[in-house]
């Protein structure tokens, strides 16, 4: 019986290090991506950015940490009292929570046990993904309207909308996923895309195409590679989720100050901000372990546990930068642009992918075939969603009479 | 103590949160406060199925339900009653109300306790609750009450487009 305690002690002991380390880890990354936005779009847009904490400004985010957390925590008269302190809480949290199924690297053995890089390997990891970024939206609408207050509650309404409009959209972008890899644990579509693809012999016969296949015995048999428009409605949709540009309508500042997150100060206002961006962290960590091989990559011998850890970090932080930069290029969506991009192209895109990936998935279709239908089926679906909404030629001649405008 | 006796203990604990959440839906005068008590019952029924090892079901509920449907519900509120919690809902109808609500109780319970009377739960885990096998079943031996449903879902969908367009 105290063998079967030491176990269950054991394997407790070990979830708890795993928890306590990555909740570090991860807030630790979000300050620091927090100093990284700030330091690219500042870059981007031809200034210095902070750099008066530490070399560099690396000490910024610390700073403000600091700072925030000294100043007073005010609440109006009209808010409602607990909904408006458990707000941002609810906003952190499910963000916090969702790393929880994501493997960030190989696995270690200590002793006869074998420890994963994981906190959950559950068998149903991408649901419980989906889950968290669905009640990481109360957070939103709880602080819009416990703040009693007329531009948070626009924040507010405005998040529920979006929400509805791209939670679709993201769950259905994730099901091509499942279908090639079997699975709808992390762990499992990470496994499936280790190596690399392999031999291709598509271009068989064509003189120059032909020598230039052996270049896929070394491209990593990554997801994206295939599942490209998956990638592309999964990071539309994600972003729109984190609410950020060019999707933050919730918090607008040229339109309702500061959204949701108005009347909000001190330490309940950087709760907010931390959880943004350990969303985006978060985010950037599932779209690495579903289309870019998670933590696959080359290492050298030596500490061999160490090199999937910084492969996943180092390709998380890339598509972070792309969110940061998305960020500093585009313009804010109007509201029913919105929208429109949501119902009318994301959905029926995904619709039409999942149509797509089940048909050249059947068996006894040989590879090319299914590469060339994947080629070309691609890039229809692509040209369609790209085509714009045909209303813009209206928004540009206001004297045409016609007004088919906002909804 | 077992694992049966844990699970009974945390079957006990979430039961009586779900109950005092679900009174409290109905007894809060803030219809915001009301559609919170209902995220709290929900997530309380999702630890339900989290404890009987359907982990996939469970994680449905919170997505539908808690990540989906209360929130239109608060999304139509704050759209229609926005400054919320003064306004007054109660009717004349409690004792009507009472007696639906004693009806549909003794018909459920009598309908469970008919179809489940003597049979032990297995709190072992079982193949019977993975994934795989709830999508087997669904498109396998249920799909047609599957297929009905997502019907009658679609009609209502169209109805509600229609009701809603102005032209």
């Amino acid at each position: 019986m105290s063998g079967v305690v030491d176990l269950i002690g054991a394997v407790a002991l070990i979830g708890l290090i795993k928890v306590v380390v990555v909740f570090v880890a991860l807030l630790l990354t979000a300050a620091l991506v927090t100093y990284m936005e700030r330091k690219v779009i500042a870059d981007m847009q031809a200034r210095v950015g902070p750099n008066r904490w530490g070399p560099f400004g690396l000490l910024q985010a610390i700073a403000d940490g600091i700072k925030l957390f000294f100043k007073e925590d005010f609440r109006p008269a009209a808010a409602d009292r607990w909904t408006y302190a458990i707000a941002p809480a609810a906003a952190m949290v499910p963000s916090f929570l969702a790393i929880a199924v994501v493997p960030l690297g190989d696995h270690v053995t200590v002793g006869d046990r074998r420890v994963d890089f994981v906190i959950a390997d559950i068998n149903i990891g991408i649901l419980y993904f989906l889950a968290m970024g669905s009640l990481g939206v109360y957070g939103v609408v709880l602080a819009g309207w416990a703040s009693g207050s007329k531009y948070p509650l626009l924040g507010g309404v405005r998040s529920t909308a979006q929400l509805i409009s791209y939670e679709i959209a993201l769950g259905l972008s994730l099901v091509p996923i499942a279908m090639v890899a079997g699975s709808l644990s992390l762990s499992d579509i990470v496994a499936a895309q280790a190596g690399t693809v392999g031999n291709v012999t598509f271009f068989d016969g064509i003189p120059v195409l032909e020598q230039l296949q052996d270049i896929f015995s070394i491209v990593p048999n990554w997801y994206i590679w295939s599942q490209w428009p998956a990638f592309a409605i999964f990071f539309v949709a994600g972003i729109a989720e984190t609410n950020r540009a060019p999707f933050d309508l919730p918090e607008a500042e040229t339109e309702l100050i500061a959204g949701y997150h108005t009347e909000y100060s001190g330490i309940r206002f950087a709760m907010f901000y931390l959880g943004e961006y350990i969303h985006v962290v978060v985010l950037s960590a599932v779209a690495v372990s579903l289309f870019f091989g998670g933590w696959h990559g080359p290492g050298l011998g030596i500490l061999p546990w160490l090199w999937p850890l910084l492969w996943f970090l180092a390709k998380t932080l890339v598509v972070v930068y792309l969110i940061i930069w998305l960020r500093a290029t585009l313009p804010r969506l109007r509201y029913d642009r919105l929208m429109w991009l949501g119902w009318k192209r994301l959905i029926p895109a995904a619709l039409l992918w999942i149509v797509v990936t089940a048909t050249v998935n059947t068996e006894g279709v040989s590879r090319n075939i299914r590469l060339a239908v994947f080629v070309v089926l691609a890039g229809l679906i692509l040209a369609w969603v790209g085509r714009g909404d045909p209303r813009l030629a209206f928004a540009v001649n206001p004297q045409s009479g016609d007004d088919r405008g906002s909804a | 103590m077992s694992a049966e006796t844990w699970q009974q203990v945390v079957f006990w604990i979430f039961a009586l949160l779900i109950t005092g959440a679900g009174v409290l839906v109905v007894t809060t005068r803030n219809v915001i406060h009301a559609a919170l008590w209902l995220v709290g019952a929900l997530m309380g029924a999702a630890a339900m199925y989290v404890l009987l090892f359907a982990e996939f079901v469970a994680w449905v509920q919170v997505l539908v339900y808690v990540g989906a449907i209360v929130v239109l519900m608060l999304f139509g509120l704050m759209l229609t009653r926005a400054p919320i919690g003064s306004a007054e809902f109660d009717n004349n109808q409690r004792p009507l109300a009472a007696l639906c609500a004693a009806a549909v109780f003794v018909v459920t319970s009598v309908i469970l306790i008919g179809a489940f009377e003597g049979q032990e739960i297995n709190f072992a885990r079982t193949a019977g609750t993975s994934t795989e096998s709830i999508g087997t079943a669904i498109f396998s031996s249920y799909v047609w009450p599957f297929e009905v449903v997502s019907i009658l879902l679609l009609a209502a969908l169209v109805g509600a487009v229609v009701i809603a367009r102005r032209d």
